[in-house]
């Protein structure tokens, strides 16, 4: 699926620029965006290494197996295949606790971690296991409670409420999670059968 | 709500490494065992990002999607919804970059606190990056099947976008 989007971005792309006699763009795109692309990944490198030698500390003194049980509640309903102190479940949580107060940038590497540690124990590694599909749900549905980076902007833009857009943007957040969730319930429920 | 924002990571960060510490770990020794795991990380995810930024990218220099829904603008001026809205809320499961620089413009033109600017604002916060989440977190464990995840995602985002809309109606209409 992510093959044909993929694709269909990169003809969409060329095949219009030529019929619009735009295709000058598109060359000079073709030869920069590879450079954009190591920019993202030079900005995301140091906090990615930060964060993973952190987080094994928290592994390893068996804080993060704390924090996991702390949210068990929730998280043992939404992945049922997993065991009550699966390695995972302590970076999924600091993952959604990292997105909810809108530290997008150090929640990437908890999930990251997060799926490291599920495939640990998928039988076939090509392919995705529920648990992670759900894990990627409930992280694409952004569970922000704080958009920080919003606020900011809407500051400099010289807003008189910056944080008003806070619980519009909850309440948007919350649909959109518990729509995917739903879905993903049925999708699975109606595997089993 | 700012203070919080700035004093949470350093707590956090103190926490664990006394918490480390408490618990007689080698905190030293433990980091440069995560970082170097964190290092073969990026590694794995280095292809997956070029891919992504590349085909993104080059998409929205075609100004494809401007083109396309200029075919819709009748429609949407008998309906109310600003136009300025609609690449946003067709970009925001494909980039983040792209859908802030459009929310970005969104304030220089209409100003934060229009309408507008409050469903842009919303809009924002409300998801993430489907296409982008799927690609980096699969690409990273090398998962090239991913079953139902991209349906059930965009599914999720286009209920979030719905709501968006909704809400802002609601609150701010």
């Amino acid at each position: 699926m992510v093959n044909i989007i993929w694709a269909g971005l990169i003809i969409i792309a060329i095949l219009y620029s030529l019929l619009n006699g735009n295709i000058e763009v598109i060359n000079n795109g073709i030869l920069t965006h590879a450079t954009s692309g190591v920019n993202l990944v030079l900005e995301m490198m140091p906090l990615i290494i930060l964060w993973t030698g952190i987080m094994k500390i928290a592994e390893s003194s068996g804080l993060l197996k704390a924090f996991a049980r702390f949210l068990n509640p929730i998280l043992s309903k939404l992945f049922p295949s997993l065991t009550k102190d699966h390695k995972a479940l302590g970076y999924m949580a600091s993952n959604i606790a990292a997105n909810m107060l809108g530290l997008g940038s150090a929640a990437t590497p908890f999930g990251l971690k997060a799926m490291q540690e599920l495939q640990k124990d998928n039988p076939k590694k090509d392919t995705a296991t529920e648990a992670m599909i759900t894990f990627l749900v409930l992280n694409t549905g952004g569970v922000t409670l704080i958009p920080t980076t919003v606020i900011a902007l809407r500051m400099m833009s010289g807003s008189k409420n910056p944080t008003e857009i806070i619980i519009t943007s909850i309440l948007a957040t919350l649909i959109s999670s518990i729509s995917g969730l739903t879905l993903d319930y049925i999708i699975r429920r109606r595997k089993k059968k | 709500m700012n203070i919080l924002s700035k004093i949470i990571i350093p707590l956090f960060v103190f926490f664990i490494i006394m918490y480390g510490v408490k618990k007689k770990v080698n905190v030293y020794d433990t980091f440069l065992e995560g970082a170097k795991e964190g290092l073969i990380m990026v590694f794995h995810i280095t292809p997956t990002i070029i891919a992504m930024v590349f085909a993104v990218n080059i998409f929205l220099d075609s100004k494809f999607l401007e083109g396309a829904l200029s075919f819709l603008k009748p429609l949407l001026e008998f309906s109310k919804i600003p136009l300025d809205i609609l690449p946003m809320a067709f970009l925001r499961p494909i980039s983040g970059s792209a859908t802030l620089a459009i929310m970005n413009g969104i304030f220089i033109n209409f100003g934060p606190d229009s309408f507008i600017g409050r469903l842009a604002s919303t809009l924002q916060g409300c998801t993430d990056t489907t296409i982008y989440v799927l690609a980096l977190y699969f690409g990273s464990i090398k998962v090239t099947k991913s079953r139902y995840a991209l349906p059930v995602g965009l599914f999720a985002d286009l209920m979030g976008i719905i709501a968006a809309f909704i809400v802002t109606f609601i609150f701010f209409g």
